[in-house]
């Protein structure tokens, strides 16, 4: 079938380990990690201290532009205010809290039974409080984004989850769509589109045939199955498989008309806005080969990643390792200790079987990353640069664009550490432009 | 527990140099079986002494540059083969394994290894021996001809190939299905269009190819000699100008060559287009009756230029504009 975006790669989705299992609630933590930073931009300034005593769904941490508030996710009292080990393995300031187990309840946010007549600036208002990120794993500031004054024409909830392995949006869908659904049209109250999509891969046939049911009714949010193929669900890919238009580097989907906002992100919305809800938990999936039995956990933010692998059946002796994320763009683990935060979509566990890498090999110039790149970059020529620290050529060989999802490496047959050499390469682009 | 922690992506595709590689030597072997057929044992023996030489020469080269085993790509062992298909099966094996040496280790190794060099080996070595020892690289025999396979074939009957023929107005005298099948005078590899566009098939089929240099290639050959027909009949000049030397082999295996040809889309078509205006030059106003050989060699000397005056359309950016 002729894919609707360029390049890309279809890896074996693997999601059948993890998909079609019931949703399980994990066993409370005895203490959570709750940092800082979960979403693009400063991090909050914590607004408790060590001793104090908070409530579940307290705001425990706040701070100014693309910042976004964070609460805590059980009631107990805050232990520590100290640096600790952020999934993306850099140490972030975060508050510790012992669970007291008595689940109080903090009451700022209040639900509201008769959301249809909120206005844009409240529900945007709503959306920030609640600490809402893009909880497809990009953790952007929802309200900013829903808060960008444009003419949107299109507003697209993305359930294409087009990483191998993750199930969590799928198993969303299979479970709450109805409150997905209800989170969409909160977004379109606020961000007023001409018409919605929501946008899924067609190898999510249970939650299709369940969407299909409950959009039987709805005229203006229309069911866009996609063909099945890697990055579909990144921004510019999306707004181009679904609309044909291409966004401009460095520029928002609204300058072509479209917001793009996750479905688990609109679930959250519908849970701020209707239910009066933060965001203190998330739907995680606990897979790969490594883990013993996979499946798909309700888990509050702040979990140990040993909490939650261990709610799965533990790791096997066989693990290589161990991701926060999906495996072409997940983050490996130097250990299990770091918490679960509001992108957290997989924790995935992969063993040694799954080691395709192959070191000290060399580029044979056969030219398939260019065929896979969704950005239309020379993957080859960055890598050439990058090594050359010729910052001038990688400028002029746009390496700022890359969107480092990882086909390139993904198909590169001398298994090259491609998107790892990228990073470098952009890197010295941005020094070489503060000089 | 021991954690790998290394960059995104954690998985792999299957692709490898090593299975390109095979796929590359599948895709020759009708070729090569047609040169057996064609040219007898000796064919075969010239393949064996080129790959031989050639994989000898990669070992050492690994050995003593890189440090360790360089041969298992399959590297190698695929220009030793390309290079004895560029081969009349009259080439004393001696001069066919120096060619292998120099390809080995002057073209590539000296360059830096795979996919470091300039200049495809197996065509580099192959205008290395045209110009030391042409009488060897030119001595081809009509097809079933019997030859020595250890003695001197020196006294073998020489004949030309229909190619130089084509230097006079008159067409050769064998049929275009004859021509098709190969069954003339050439060198081991070239001369079975059949088998040779089976390999090719077979390689945009592995995706290991695209058709863009070939096509643009072979495409290019076509209309040059249909315009600038030196024949009677112009189509017939044409067929016979792809269907005679080394234009089918050189578009297919040659010019495809990863290290030495561009990478991106519209630099392929222009480095097609160049093999093809340079060798039909070459065969019409040079001294030899064939052109591939350094029609490529040319275009390979151009193709990162190509390369960095092709680049794709910036993603976002309006079509002809600039982002």
């Amino acid at each position: 079938m002729k894919h609707l975006f360029y390049g890309g790669v279809h890896p074996a989705d693997k999601k059948a380990l993890s998909a079609g299992l019931a949703l399980k609630k994990i066993e409370e933590p005895k203490q959570v990690i709750i940092p800082m930073s979960q979403h693009i931009g400063a991090s909050a300034t914590p607004l408790v201290a060590v001793g104090d005593v908070v409530k579940k769904g307290q705001k425990i941490g706040d701070g100014e532009g693309l910042c976004v508030p964070v609460h805590a996710s059980v009631s107990g009292k805050v232990v520590a205010v100290e640096p600790r080990r952020h999934p993306n393995g850099k140490m972030v300031t975060s508050i510790i809290i012992e669970n007291d187990f008595q689940n109080t309840l903090d009451t700022t946010m209040i639900p509201h039974e008769e959301a249809a007549s909120l206005s844009r600036e409240e529900i945007i208002a709503i959306i920030r409080e609640a600490g809402i990120v893009g909880m497809g794993g990009a953790t952007f500031s929802t309200s900013v984004k829903a808060a960008v004054d444009a003419k949107i024409d299109t507003l697209i909830a993305n359930a294409c989850e087009c990483e191998p392995y993750i199930t969590a949006d799928d198993t969303l869908l299979r479970t709450n769509a109805k409150q997905v659904i209800s989170g969409i049209k909160l977004i379109a109250q606020a961000v007023k589109p001409d018409h919605m999509v929501l946008a899924i891969e067609d190898n999510k046939k249970e939650a299709i045939a369940e969407l299909k049911k409950l959009l039987a009714n709805e005229e203006n949010i229309e069911l866009r199955e996609l063909p099945t193929r890697y990055p579909q669900g990144g921004e510019r890919q999306l707004v181009q498989a679904v609309t044909g238009r291409e966004i401009v580097p460095g520029q928002l989907p609204s300058t072509v008309g479209c917001m793009v906002f996750n479905v688990a992100t609109c679930d959250a919305v519908y849970k701020a806005v209707c239910l009066g809800k933060p965001v203190t938990e998330r739907i995680v999936t606990v897979t790969g080969e490594a883990v013993k039995n996979p499946g798909n956990f309700i888990v509050p933010t702040g979990t140990p990643m040993e909490e939650v692998i261990g709610a799965a059946g533990g790791l096997t002796e066989d693990v290589w390792k161990v991701i926060s994320g999906g495996p072409m763009m997940g983050l490996a683990q130097p250990d299990i200790c770091a918490p679960v935060i509001k992108g957290t979509n997989a924790i995935l566990c992969l063993s040694t079987a799954q080691n395709g890498e192959n070191p000290n090999q060399t580029c044979i110039r056969c030219g398939k990353c260019l065929t896979v790149c969704p950005t239309h970059l020379q993957p080859l020529y960055m890598n050439v640069y990058t090594k050359k620290k010729d910052v001038e050529a990688l400028e002029q060989y746009h390496i700022l664009d890359c969107i480092e999802c990882g086909c390139c490496a993904y198909e590169c047959p001398a298994k090259l550490p491609l998107v790892e050499q990228f990073r470098i390469g952009k890197q010295l682009v941005r020094e070489g432009k503060k000089s | 527990m021991n954690l790998t922690v290394t960059s995104s992506p954690h998985i792999r595709s299957n692709n490898s140099t090593k299975k390109i590689m095979r796929d590359v030597v599948i895709a020759l072997l009708p070729a090569l079986a047609a040169g057996v057929i064609y040219y007898g044992l000796r064919a075969l023996l010239v393949v064996v002494v080129c790959m031989a030489a050639a994989i000898a020469s990669e070992w050492i080269c690994g050995m003593m540059i890189y440090k360790r085993n360089t041969v298992s790509d399959g590297s190698a062992g695929v220009t030793g083969l390309l290079l004895a298909l560029t081969l009349p099966a009259t080439v004393p094996y001696w001069a066919a394994a120096i060619g292998s040496v120099f390809a080995i280790i002057v073209i590539k190794a000296l360059c830096g290894g795979l996919g470091k060099n300039t200049f495809n080996p197996a065509l580099a070595a192959r205008a290395f021996l045209m110009l030391l020892w042409p009488s060897y690289l030119v001595r081809y025999v009509a097809p079933g001809t019997s030859l020595s396979l250890f003695g001197s074939n020196v006294d073998a009957v020489a004949s030309a190939t229909p190619l130089h023929h084509m230097q006079m107005p008159a067409l050769p005298e064998e049929s275009l299905l004859t021509m098709f099948l190969g069954n003339i005078g050439g060198t081991i590899g070239e001369t079975c269009t059949l088998a040779l566009l089976l390999g090719g098939a077979y390689l945009v089929y592995r995706k290991v190819i695209s058709i863009r240099i070939p096509a643009a290639y072979v495409g290019t050959v076509a209309v040059l000699t249909l315009v600038f027909s030196k024949g009677e009949d112009p189509v017939a000049w044409m067929l016979y100008s792809l269907l005679g030397g080394g234009v089918m082999l050189g578009a297919i295996f040659m010019a495809t060559d990863y290290a030495t040809s561009p990478v991106t889309p519209n630099g392929q078509l222009i480095y097609g287009i160049g093999c093809g205006v340079l060798t039909v030059l070459f065969r019409y106003f040079g001294l030899f009756p064939e052109g591939v050989t350094y029609a490529i060699l040319i275009m390979n000397a151009a193709a990162w230029i190509i390369d960095a005056h092709t680049a794709p359309r910036r993603f976002g950016a309006k079509k002809g504009g600039k982002a």
